[in-house]
């Protein structure tokens, strides 16, 4: 069963897939261009010692995404 | 705030040179060690993105070759990302070599694809094979070539003989032997068929750009983009009444498919991440997945709630002591070696007959700060250098961005600006040029004010030597040089709360806004080359920055000798003019001396020190070179107490930026408005920090 999320909500360790984004302008675009479409796995892979950004492995890439950017990706869970 | 504008050396093409070669690629990928192998050039690399901000441009042979700074995407977000684009699309290359990491490829291929598009030529160059082998990750050369219709090279830059084949297919590329990239990005339909009628009207109106990568950009409409297009052909395009036509209806076709503006590009940028996926496919096979579990144990450590800020002021301590404590018995021996060669100068002198003030100017004034400096500042140097630029090469600093975005963001800032405090440790003006990684112009504008917060390398040895002189003693105990250790990273810590402070307050009022959203890469744990690094830091970083420093130093103590042994009415000019600033320099818990050697000190904070203890010295010429202790009671003689010492400290922390900075700033900001708040609101702060706590002080 697939359960839908954000990206925002996706534990250290966890992997889905993402399945939309809300994003606007630029931010949009930078994220595109760092391989986060529609379709694509990410794995969080940790969090910041403040707890906020989080990293993420997108594409063989780890990216540091804060919160607020987050979650306006939604990503799907195989549970 | 200004557009960057490629500052990269010599773009005009040299004679003889055959052609030119832009180096691009995204952040972190090596681009700068593949430049510098190439080349034979120095330039300063390291393990975080960003490292190179402005460009650099060197020779190889018969091909010029411009070091672009790393971007994502030719969709610019940060103003060193304009640069690389301008670059890219609108420059006078005659090739592209898009340098990528082998291990994530995919994402790289999407700004090759995006350069592939504009129809220059083009050639691949994937870096970083070795640590793709590391990670078993395997990669199909060959296909990969084959698919993307272009010469493609792997390489391992710090290994020269793969970067050979690299610059046998530029030779190739520049003498017109490879025609250009034929990939061609199917986009949906609907698209293609709007793009068409575009392109048709276009036609050739684009001087050298390609029609269809035009055609693309007015119907994303990307405003920059089309600003630079417009300006690369003299006209604005839109203003063709066939091309207003054409883009017209094509976009009335876009939205009759329920295509708006920002779905355009938003499917724009998924066909070329898709067709990037498709030409993966099959060319890289899956890797080890423990490399990256051992990052992620790292990770886990230097980024942990309970680990992450401690192990990060625990490493600036440890760099601090080791700097301490190595620079001690060299600085002793240096200082040795000027006192004694500066009593066979002497002996030259007389022997030759040379007048007393001749003598005077030359020797007590020019060599003997200029001894100083060398003796109390290259030591210091040659082993920070090493030391930073050894947490550079592991990839420690994106970290340390990580760790501290939060606090930043609090702040209404990001936590680039740690980086590029990072860079300020080194010298403020290379730490206010690297503030163009931040991509909002207004926290980048913050980071370039707060960025002398951070001292540079001229302060250090200042900070040091009175830690150690008033503080900690000078006895060289294993435990005094941790105290001292503990101490300068206190006044970096208060260095850096000034830092959050200022940015905070200047983003409440002066630079209202709320911060921007961000993204930073992670870059994989590398191991460090420790031979490079020493032979690197030493003779690029270390030898630069003294010789800065010394050339300020010798004409500064000519000066003194000159200001303090030249009389009016019976007193030295230095002493007017202290006596003068003396008030202040009291209420401040300094005095006029103190005062004046930081005036003085403004082309270079290396010399203040040096020109306090000339100028108490009674003869005007620095005291002889036995060590801190005979400096101690010098300046104990001069009324210094432990106040004094303190309020220097915090004077040589917050302070107006040495002129090199003031005059980046100025560059990078474009407005002498911003570069006098730079220069002001450290300045005001040191002064009345500085009255505060003398104030408070002295009532115990």
């Amino acid at each position: 069963m697939n359960e839908s999320i954000t990206l925002k909500e996706l534990r250290p360790g966890c992997r889905a897939v993402v399945s939309g984004m809300s994003s606007s302008g630029s931010m949009r675009r930078r994220l595109m261009d760092i391989g986060l479409t529609e379709n694509t796995t990410v794995e969080c892979v940790g969090r910041s010692a403040a707890g906020d950004p989080s990293a993420y492995l997108i594409r063989g890439a780890v990216i540091a995404i804060r919160s607020e950017d987050s979650e306006k990706i939604t990503v799907r869970i195989r549970r | 705030m200004k557009l960057v504008e490629y500052t990269g050396a010599p773009l005009a093409r040299r004679a003889g040179a055959k052609g030119v070669i832009a180096l691009a690629g995204n952040p972190n990928v090596g681009k700068s060690t593949v430049f510098n192998g190439l080349t034979g050039m120095k330039q300063h690399t390291g393990n975080w993105p960003g490292k190179t901000v402005s460009g650099a441009s060197g020779v190889c042979g018969d091909l010029i070759l411009v070091d672009l700074p790393g971007t994502y995407s030719l969709f610019a977000r940060s103003a060193e990302e304009d640069v690389a684009r301008e670059y890219i699309c609108f420059g006078d290359s005659d090739a592209v070599a898009v340098v990528c990491d082998a291990v994530c490829l995919e994402r790289n291929l999407n700004l090759v694809l995006q350069i592939a598009e504009t129809a220059k030529r083009l050639i691949v160059c994937v870096n970083l094979m070795d640590e793709a082998k590391k990670k078993r990750i395997g990669i199909d050369l060959a296909l990969l070539s084959d698919r993307l219709g272009v010469p493609v090279v792997g390489t391992a830059a710090r290994d020269r003989r793969s970067l050979r084949s690299l610059r046998e297919e530029m030779e190739k590329c520049a003498s017109g032997g490879i025609p250009r990239s034929g990939i061609r990005i199917s986009y949906p339909p609907v698209i293609e068929s709007a793009s068409k009628t575009v392109e048709d009207a276009l036609s050739d109106r684009c001087s050298g750009l390609s029609p269809r990568w035009v055609s693309l950009r007015l119907l994303e409409g990307d405003p920059e983009l089309t600003a630079g297009i417009n300006e690369h052909l003299g006209y604005d395009i839109t203003s063709v009444p066939e091309v207003a036509e054409a883009l017209a209806s094509a976009v009335g076709l876009l939205n009759e498919n329920g295509l708006s503006r920002d779905r355009v590009r938003d499917s724009l940028a998924s066909s070329v991440v898709a067709e990037a996926e498709r030409i993966c496919e099959g060319v890289v096979t899956c890797g080890d997945p423990h490399t990256e579990s051992r990052d992620r144990r790292i990770d886990r450590i230097l980024t942990g709630k309970l680990t992450g800020y401690p192990i990060m002021l625990f490493l600036l301590a440890v760099i601090f002591w080791i700097t301490i404590t190595g620079a001690n018995y060299p600085s002793e021996l240096l200082s040795d070696l000027f006192g004694r060669l500066e009593k066979q100068i002497t002996r030259l002198f007389f022997a030759l007959g040379s007048p007393e003030w001749l003598h005077g100017v030359l020797v007590l004034g020019g060599y003997r700060v200029l001894a100083w400096v060398v003796s109390v500042m290259l030591p210091p140097m040659a082993v920070f250098f090493p030391l930073f630029t050894l947490l550079e090469d592991l990839g420690y600093l994106p970290r340390v961005a990580y760790n501290l975005d939060r606090p930043f963001k609090c702040c209404g800032s990001c936590g680039k600006q740690a980086l590029t405090m990072c860079m300020g440790f080194g010298c403020n003006a290379v730490g206010v040029t690297g503030c163009r990684i931040i991509d909002s112009p207004r926290e980048r504008l913050l980071a370039v004010i707060t960025n002398s917060f951070v001292p540079c390398n001229g302060r250090f040895p200042t900070l040091i030597a009175l830690i150690s002189m008033f503080f900690v003693g000078t006895a060289a105990g294993g435990l005094s040089s941790v105290l001292s250790a503990l101490a300068l990273t206190g006044v970096i810590l208060l260095g850096i709360t000034a830092t959050f402070a200022v940015t905070g307050l200047l983003s409440g009022t002066l630079l209202k806004g709320v911060p921007s959203s961000f993204t930073l890469e992670l870059p994989p744990y590398r191991r460090p080359q420790i031979g490079r690094i020493i032979v690197r830091s030493v003779l690029d970083r270390t030898l630069f920055v003294l010789g800065r420093a010394a050339a300020v130093a010798a004409p500064a103590g000519i000066i003194i000798w000159l200001t303090s042994n030249i009389t009016v009415g019976g007193e030295s000019i230095l002493s007017i003019c202290a006596g003068f600033l003396n008030p202040l320099g009291t209420l401040m818990g300094l005095d006029g001396v103190i005062l004046i050697a930081f005036i003085l000190g403004f082309p270079a904070n290396e010399i203040v020190l040096p020109i306090i203890i000339m100028a108490y010295t009674a003869q005007g010429s620095l005291a002889g070179m036995e060590g801190l202790d005979s400096v101690r009671s010098l300046l104990a003689e001069n009324g210094w107490s432990w106040i004094t010492a303190a309020c220097t400290v915090l004077f040589s922390l917050f302070h107006w930026p040495c002129s090199t900075t003031l005059l980046t700033i100025k560059k990078e900001t474009g407005s002498l408005k911003w570069t006098a708040i730079a220069a002001a609101v450290p300045t005001a702060i040191g002064i009345a920090s500085c009255i505060v706590f003398a104030a408070v002080a002295r009532l115990f």
